[in-house]
């Protein structure tokens, strides 16, 4: 569906994009992650033929986005960051102003306005002034723009961001609910977000495509330096000779909590899960643990993780 | 066509569902109301006038103001509202083209700008229903005069179209509009101050004697040397403004 090859864009000397490749699939849905800066938008605005790349090509359902760009432009459905209307419109004349723009004629611009609306649960705001309406209303309208001529590939440029977690949830459904019949490419600083949505995530850091796995995968790969906490009512020494025997264990560092109890910091080894170990250890030996924690990585721990190996280098 | 049709709709939408258009059209209306009572003022004076009513009207510096004030404020939305509120980029990524976007932008703003000169209608029919004479006011002068507001609009309106195209920011292109409009209007002048040899120069300047050409205008002569002069610029800086618009692919 999209191919990417060795696509940079220089805005005046810097890059916000370098030599980066990458394709997806039909049906798919797909989440750019990447802080802020990091060249998401640069890339779904080339992708939806707004500006042109610097080198490099990108190919929608087999059409180039700059030299057939009217082809592609048939295709996409695309929505921008911040997610620009017209607030003096009423939402019924938007969409279908909207509709008709791409290319739909009268009546099937109509029928497809109530499919959309009824989709994005608009149809009580119809007559509604954008302006007068609500951020998550506006986003919904924003959505069901992006829908309404049932386009190939759907483009959204942080669709949930600014929205309040009952919002959240719904445009997250309705994204689901996308899966399949269109293929999907959103952008999000949120990893849970892209974790629940998408079946396959893209890694961006400073233009470049860092990692494209699944979330599973990419679970895996981070697990490898997440740390484990326990807190041992134990003798420091003890506690300290005992763990460092176990299997899969890289470092231990064993600090005095309250009262009797020690706090462990365990690394373990390829991501190796220690938890139900030190369980054992603990019932064996009749020790009180008091908390047992695997930390789950924050998204910026894993740009810092993967970042790594570039610097060393 | 259809898409060119759905856009005009939207911009000519635009002036009316926001304050701006009625602004607009409530100052031109009064700054017409104070030239008709200027008008008036003269035919009742003692000495007779010689100079036709609808040349009162237009010959006036009255009606360059009206002209220069209005065109950049009705052009500097069109395309530095939408690049600043980003609605430029959900319109571009439409399969719509940049020469449907610039034709439907530069025809809402011409007929919104027609629309703001229709209660001058009134004035004249007024005019026309008291006096005697009614051969002072006829079909001929009317309609070379709304020629001549509407070619001098399309030049001025293309120039708005042209400077809005430049920039995301609405008071800089009312400004840069406002200047080339200010610059090309004094070229008017210029022609008057060295005509003392006759040669090339003069010669070229008088193209530019817009101040001149309405004044033809509203005699109810309409010269093709004028004509051609407004329809020519108009459609060079529309182009102009196509090639803004297509700019952004070039960087």
């Amino acid at each position: 569906m999209i191919e990417v090859k060795n696509l940079s864009k220089r805005y005046a000397g810097r890059h916000a994009i370098r030599d980066i490749s990458f394709s997806v699939n039909r049906g798919e849905i797909v989440g750019l992650l990447g802080p802020n800066g990091a060249g998401k938008s640069t890339t779904m605005r080339i992708l939806s033929c707004f500006m042109p790349a610097t080198s490099g090509t990108a190919r929608v359902s087999g059409f180039d986005v700059f030299h057939q760009s009217e082809e592609v432009r048939r295709r996409i459905g695309y929505m921008p960051e911040n997610n620009p209307l017209y607030p003096e419109m009423r939402v019924r004349e938007y969409l279908k102003f909207r509709a008709r723009l791409k290319g739909l004629g009268w009546r099937r611009s109509r029928q497809r306005v109530d499919t959309v609306m009824e989709q994005c649960s608009l149809t009580g705001v119809s007559r509604r002034i954008i302006g007068q309406l609500s951020k998550g209303y506006r986003q919904r309208v924003g959505l069901a723009d992006a829908l309404s001529h049932e386009p190939e590939l759907i483009i959204l440029d942080e669709p949930t961001i600014g929205l309040d977690p009952h919002q959240i949830r719904a445009v997250r459904e309705l994204i689901k609910n996308l899966a399949g019949k269109h293929t999907v490419l959103i952008s999000t600083h949120i990893l849970p977000e892209a974790e629940m949505m998408c079946n396959r995530m893209l890694i961006m850091y400073d233009g470049k495509v860092l990692a494209a796995d699944s979330p599973e995968n990419l679970q895996r790969l981070m697990a490898g330096s997440s740390q484990i906490v326990a807190e041992i009512a134990a003798p420091a020494a003890e506690l300290r000779e005992i763990l460092s025997q176990m299997q899969g264990i890289e470092s231990i560092d064993v600090s005095a909590s309250d009262g009797e109890f020690h706090r462990c910091a365990i690394t373990p080894r390829n991501g190796y899960d220690l938890r139900p170990a030190i369980f054992a250890i603990a019932r064996e030996r009749g020790w009180v643990l008091r908390e047992l924690t695997r930390n789950r990585h924050s998204l910026e721990d894993i740009y810092v993780q993967i970042t790594k190996p570039d610097e060393e280098e | 066509m259809r898409i060119f049709l759905t856009l005009l709709r939207r911009e000519l939408g635009a002036f009316f569902l926001s304050p701006t258009g009625y602004v607009i059209i409530a100052a031109v209306t009064l700054i017409l109301g104070l030239t008709y009572d200027v008008l008036i003022t003269n035919l009742l004076g003692d000495k007779p006038q010689e100079m036709p009513i609808t040349e009162l009207f237009y010959a006036s510096y009255i009606f360059w103001l009206i002209v220069l004030l209005i065109a950049p404020v009705i052009t500097m939305r069109l395309f530095a509202h939408e690049k600043y509120s980003g609605t430029f980029e959900t319109l571009m990524t439409t399969p719509v083209n940049d020469l449907q976007v610039v034709a439907s932008k530069f025809a809402a703003s011409i007929i919104f700008y027609m629309i703001t000169w229709l209660p001058m209608l009134a004035c004249l029919y007024v005019v026309r229903h008291f006096t005697n004479q009614h051969e002072s006011l006829d079909a001929g002068m009317i309609g070379g005069t709304y020629l001549g507001i509407f070619l001098v609009g399309c030049l001025f309106l293309a120039i708005g179209c042209f400077a809005s195209s430049l920039t995301r920011s609405q008071m800089a292109a009312a400004m840069v509009s406002f200047v080339l409009g200010i610059a090309l209007f004094l070229l008017s002048f210029l022609g008057g101050a060295i005509t003392s040899p006759e040669n090339w120069t003069s010669e070229v300047l008088s193209y530019f004697n817009l101040f001149d050409q309405m004044h033809n205008f509203s005699r109810g002569v309409v010269d093709t040397k004028a004509m051609i002069f407004y329809v020519s610029l108009t459609f060079f800086f529309l182009f102009l403004t196509l090639r803004a618009v297509e700019s952004r692919r070039w960087k």
